[in-house]
């Protein structure tokens, strides 16, 4: 069936000039085929079965999130008034102030509530409403997760398609060598080092990056200030990066090499096209869909590796805000985040799994 | 054998030595797999004779026998840290931390995975749909931040540090448990052992499991680096058992001393290039049996 279908498009490609035939994922041509008139009805049934899973995954991390942080063993109310004279009818109001002095089931219907209208509560270390807190950090880190999942995806397909294509010799060991030994670096060393190397400066070396934070006070304009923060980002974009980047080599490696044996390849071979349009037409768009689709559900694990690089970097983001509310711990801070972080990966795993048929139609059937 | 029919036991463990032998031959072609196989021992030859060079007293806070910050010399090799304690028998003695925890969540992972792979590819039907769907929704957690979240409301020790990783780390051993249980209860002496009446337990014991043990074997050699390397994040992050030493911890009090901006190199570099080396050579050993383990991942990867 895979065979099949991958055979008939680039059996059309090759009737056609090689200018235009180049066999696009979306481009194949779809036949009426046997099963038009149901082909709405799957489509939705496909559609509401993956919202639904979206649904009840969103559910259960309302509950985790909930029921975790409950069972939390310090009291709140002691650790934000840990080292000052309190009396206990004062700590009775901060915990009527918080809520925290109801039922179990009431505190857990006005969490939900809460959740649905963006009310996370008032966060204990910083005391302001932790959906402010949310909204200042968050476009750090979407801009350092964002810039450091393109390089890095950029980075690991082409050398992943390198590796496979020349696959066996000595310059595919040696990247795949460098690659699972960075992947096996944990990221907070690599970025501790890298500061040492390249911002603190090491004997004659001088410091060439900031050390920390995203910005320079003082910096104005907008040109001069978007070039201090990308002065800033190149460390723990970099590190990001060198820990993130082996997997998607390894896969789009992997996915070459399985799309190197098919049939159609032999034919655009023997019809005459060059090595490198071959691999580039051919090749590279078919072996892209499991990378792209891998790379939405990898996001988690970049999420992950943002708190680290965050905390290292001191940037100022969701990552490193988190790391502030685990020592406190910020019981309403830390719940927020977790919901955002696993919300997050789900959303985008939901978007992975409606945009993969559309890219491929070998799945549509 | 002198006899002109060997008895069965010597059959069964001339098959077994064949196996052994194919085994080892297939694991010895893979270079990248010997190397990690060594660096391993060498690793857990260090961690099992620390105690016996390195005296547990002058890794106290209180019991540095240097003085603070003293740059690499024929006495410290690594240079000491800001208690004068040796940094490179701290980090020799991380060694037992790192990969106790690393065995252990890897141990409480998978036998997690194993069970409800198992579990869920024999029985089917809508059980076996339950325990996927809570699988896929595991999967699909960023699990550094279920573990911190765990590590953090729970108490500060190793315990808890392993539950957290294990808890975390199990939905890719049942996913790949499952797949091949699935592949294996298709086969023809199921169906033989059912016939003779052996139930669901026996046929799960004595059929399925030894026969889904290669996989869960490789799987197990690449969570433990996964398991090291969550180890020492936690342990950086603060979340460790403030009392004992390991890789993650080393790192976190050389940031908090202030090792970094001052450029103290010997106090992080050694404990980073440890857990770098133990996770990659535990990486190297999985592929390096998946490879012997299924032909078709030879290339893959």
């Amino acid at each position: 069936m895979k065979k099949g279908s991958a055979l008939t498009r680039s059996a059309t490609s090759g009737a056609a000039p090689p200018e235009q035939g180049a066999p696009g994922p979306g481009a194949a041509p779809e036949g009426p085929g046997p099963t038009g008139p149901s082909r709405a009805v799957r489509v939705l049934r496909y559609l509401g079965g993956r919202l639904f899973t979206a649904a009840v995954s969103l559910a259960a991390v309302l509950v985790t999130s909930f029921f975790l942080f409950r069972i939390l063993p310090g009291d709140p109310v002691r650790a934000m008034t840990e080292g000052r004279e309190v009396t206990v009818e004062q700590m009775e109001e901060l915990r009527r102030q918080f809520g925290l002095d109801r039922p179990l089931w009431q505190q857990f219907a006005d969490y939900c509530l809460g959740v649905l209208r963006f009310d996370f509560g008032t966060s204990y270390q910083y005391r302001v409403p932790v959906a402010e807190l949310i909204a200042e950090r968050i476009g750090p880190t979407v801009l350092l997760a964002g810039t450091g999942t393109v390089v890095a995806a950029l980075i690991g397909l082409v050398l992943g398609t390198r590796a496979a294509w020349r696959r066996g010799s000595a310059g595919d060991r040696i990247t795949t060598a460098v690659a699972l030994t960075l992947w096996s670096v944990p990221s907070f060393w690599l970025g501790l080092l890298l500061i040492v190397v390249l911002a603190s400066g090491v004997g004659w070396l001088p410091g060439l990056f900031p050390t920390s934070g995203m910005a320079t006070p003082g910096v104005e304009g907008a040109f001069d200030s978007a070039l201090d923060v990308a002065h800033h980002m190149v460390l723990p974009v970099a590190t990001m990066v060198a820990v993130v980047y082996a997997q998607y080599l390894l896969i789009m490696r992997s996915s070459v090499l399985d799309e190197m044996g098919a049939d159609y390849l032999t034919t655009a071979r023997a019809k005459g096209l060059r090595d490198a349009l071959v691999l580039r037409r051919h090749a590279v768009p078919n072996a892209l869909l499991p990378t792209v689709t891998l790379i939405f559900l990898n996001l988690g694990r970049v999420l992950g590796g943002v708190i680290l690089i965050e905390t290292v970097f001191a940037w100022p983001g969701l990552g490193s805000l988190f790391y502030s509310g685990l020592r406190v711990p910020d019981l309403p801070l830390v719940q927020a985040l977790f919901v955002l972080f696993a919300s997050a990966v789900i959303v985008m795993n939901l978007l992975a799994d409606l945009v993969y048929p559309l890219l491929d139609p070998r799945v549509r059937t | 054998m002198s006899a002109p029919t060997p008895s069965r036991r010597a059959l069964v463990w001339a098959r077994r030595r064949a196996a052994w032998g194919e085994f080892a031959r297939i694991y010895a072609s893979n270079r990248a797999g010997l190397f990690g196989l060594a660096a391993l021992l060498a690793a857990a030859l260090v961690a099992l004779c620390a105690p016996l060079f390195i005296d547990p007293a002058e890794l106290d806070v209180t019991g540095g026998p240097g003085g603070r910050f003293e740059a690499p010399s024929a006495d410290y090799w690594l240079g000491t840290d800001a208690f004068g304690r040796s940094v490179l028998d701290m980090v020799l003695w991380g060694a037992r931390i790192s990969l106790t925890v690393g065995f252990l969540a890897a141990f409480v992972s998978v036998a997690l995975g194993t069970v409800i792979g198992i579990v869920a590819g024999h029985f089917g039907g809508w059980a076996s749909d339950v325990l996927m769907r809570v699988t896929d929704w595991f999967l699909v957690l960023p699990s550094l931040v279920v573990a911190i979240a765990l590590a953090a409301v729970m108490e500060r020790s190793t315990l808890t540090i392993i539950v957290a990783i294990g808890v975390t780390a199990w939905p890719a051993t049942a996913r790949v448990v499952r797949a091949q249980t699935l592949s294996v209860e298709a086969r023809p002496f199921i169906e033989r052992a059912r016939a003779l009446g052996g139930g669901h337990l026996h046929v799960m014991k004595r059929h399925v499991l030894p026969n889904v043990m290669p996989v869960v074997l490789a799987q197990t050699t690449l969570l433990v680096a996964e398991a090291i390397v969550m180890e020492s994040t936690l342990s950086f992050l603060g979340l460790g058992d403030p009392s004992t030493i390991s890789w993650g911890g080393i790192l976190q009090d050389a940031r908090n001393a202030g090792a970094i901006s001052s450029g103290i190199w010997w106090y992080m570099i050694p404990p980073g290039l440890a857990i770098a080396l133990v996770a990659l050579s535990f990486t190297l050993c999985g592929r390096a049996l998946e490879g012997v383990f299924n032909p078709r991942l030879r290339e893959r990867r």
